[in-house]
């Protein structure tokens, strides 16, 4: 009981002062959290429902919105089912053989992870552009691949080609290959391995990595910028619209338009809180 | 297909799972589609100008403007994200309080929200009629238009980096070590200074030379906010894109090559250190 006697002023002092540091470097990172990251959050929907939700649903069924709902979703639905399969093929290539330049081939996946977009849809445009590599042949078929569907298609395969394959692999990896090994020796065929042994192994991950990517196809800008010409009611996908509308000075429209890709995004990070929990 | 053959197996006896010619052939032709063509494409038209036109088109005054603000707005935006990352870290690491799983959540938010998004609410939020700018204006701030705009486009878009390097290096920092630095009678700041951050340190960086490279490249966060004035607050990959549209595809190439140039290096550089630290960590244990 006399024990907080002996002790000296500088011993009583540190407890004190060590329960002052931390609350003032929590509060720190919740203001500054708060600044950087919700308010600017909450600022979207505000500004999106600021005049009532007749005025968001007519912003959102404006015709040319509509028509880039629809052609940002018909991209994804495009992009994501190939980027999946791409994904699973390099990352059983990649995790199941050996082979000269492996590493290399890993490196060249990743590519678009250090590529800013703006970059891959300059690369683009110098590719299939009236000026590019292919041009003059693309014209001479008149094959059109920029400022339509398949431009904007292929910039977006680019900019999320290695989000399965990144889920996938470690996981593949981790697990190792005697289940896989075990089913050919027992006789089942390569397409039964994979269905019955692979698929239920790696399904988690594989839908991680399919949101990530759908995520990511959906509010593709820069690439898509470039290639799609942006033409109203035409080449116009989400993103791009919120910009057309800004430029417009129509605000509530862009925010209207950027709510719902903001609801998409937090649906994403809802996802992965769950199956992060999962695994 | 001719992996799992008979005879190839017998070759090679560790190839026993099938698909490896499948694999290999879906993923070459992939790669060389999606991602390899449309790169050569560019460094083809950036080489096609030769060295003395390429370095008088990069070190064009509009050109190096655009680098310059691009660079030094990229270098403000990490030390931001480097200051904010290292406290997020810190915090979410060692301390427990209400509402810290939901934060933690909170800072993917920046690399899931899409960049016109960030954009858009960023300009709006700093505009003079928006919450922040009807603060900051009337103190003679203003960051609509400016390169503090831009630095806070990019700081904005690249806030996860340095806190998902460092955090999963102080968790595996057992926090004994300053406890005995604080028993042995260090200050708070000497233990951190002199055990903490070493540690971290490598990690640090890492997050840091990620958030750069990212800053560099991003568009569409900073050409909402930035009023694109040419010499003021032009970033580098808007030029290439005003140059696209001129028709002035070596001009864009040159442009596009140096800025990847840049990251690709920065990326290395930070690969490196990162492989260096972990052959230091595997040599301790």
């Amino acid at each position: 009981m006399s024990s907080p006697l002996p002790l000296s002023p500088t011993h009583t002092a540190a407890p004190g002062q060590g329960r002052l540091i931390p609350r003032l470097l929590i509060a720190a990172a919740l203001l500054s959290s708060l600044l950087l990251v919700v308010i600017p959050l909450a600022y979207i929907f505000y500004r999106a429902f600021a005049a009532g939700w007749a005025a968001f649903a007519a912003n959102i069924l404006e015709p040319n919105t509509l028509h880039a709902v629809w052609l940002t979703v018909l991209v994804a639905l495009v992009v994501v089912p190939v980027n999946v399969a791409f994904g699973i093929a390099a990352a059983w290539l990649v995790a199941r053989f050996r082979f000269p330049g492996r590493g290399a081939l890993l490196t060249l996946i990743e590519i678009p992870f250090s590529i800013s977009p703006i970059i891959a849809g300059i690369c683009y445009l110098l590719l299939y552009g009236r000026q590019g590599l292919l041009g003059p042949w693309l014209a001479a078929h008149d094959l059109q691949i920029l400022f339509a569907l398949p431009g904007i298609v292929l910039v977006t395969l680019f900019v999320t080609s290695p989000f399965v394959m990144r889920e996938v692999l470690p996981l593949m990896q981790a697990q190792g290959s005697d289940q896989e090994e075990a089913a050919v020796t027992l006789g089942a065929s390569g397409w039964q391995v994979f269905r019955r042994v692979t698929l239920p192994n790696i399904r988690w991950a594989l839908l991680y990595g399919a949101i990530l990517c759908s995520a990511r196809a959906v509010g593709e800008f820069g690439g898509v910028s470039i290639v799609s010409g942006s033409i109203r009611g035409q080449t116009n996908t989400l993103p791009l619209q919120i910009e057309l509308l800004f430029n417009d000075l129509n605000i509530a429209g862009a925010f209207a338009a950027a709510s719902t890709l903001t609801l998409i995004a937090l649906l994403a990070l809802v996802a992965k809180v769950v199956l992060e929990r999962r695994r | 297909m001719t992996a799992s053959t008979p005879t190839a197996s017998v070759i090679r006896p560790k190839r026993v799972l099938p698909g490896f010619g499948l694999t290999m052939g879906l993923t070459l032709t992939y790669v060389g589609i999606i991602i390899l063509l449309p790169i050569i494409a560019l460094v083809l038209k950036g080489a096609e100008v030769g060295p003395l036109r390429f370095l008088e088109i990069a070190s064009a005054p509009r050109t190096l403007a655009a680098l310059k603000l691009t660079i030094s707005a990229a270098a403000m935006a990490s030390v931001l994200c480097a200051v904010y990352g290292l406290l997020m870290a810190w915090v979410l690491v060692r301390y427990d309080f209400p509402g810290k799983r939901l934060l933690d959540a909170l800072i993917d938010i920046p690399f899931a929200l899409p960049t016109a998004v960030a954009g858009l609410t960023l300009s709006a939020l700093f505009a003079g009629n928006g919450w922040y700018g009807a603060v900051l204006e009337p103190q003679g701030i203003k960051v609509v238009y400016t390169i503090w705009g831009v630095t806070i486009a990019m700081a904005f878009t690249s806030i996860p980096f340095v806190v998902r390097t460092v955090q999963p290096v102080l968790e595996d920092l057992d926090p004994q070590y300053e406890q005995a630095a604080a028993t042995l009678g260090a200050f708070p700041f000497t233990a951190f200074r002199r055990i903490v951050f070493p540690a971290i340190f490598p990690a640090f960086v890492v997050g840091i030379s990620l958030s750069f490279a990212r800053s560099l490249g991003e568009f569409g966060a900073v050409v909402f906010i930035a009023g694109n004035l040419p010499m003021e607050t032009e970033i580098a990959s808007l030029l290439a894109v005003i140059r696209l549209e001129e028709y002035d595809y070596n001009g864009a190439a040159v442009i596009a090559l140096t800025l990847l140039i840049l990251a690709l290096v920065l990326l290395a550089a930070s690969n490196l250190l990162q492989a260096r630290a972990m052959r230091y960590k595997g040599k301790r244990q």
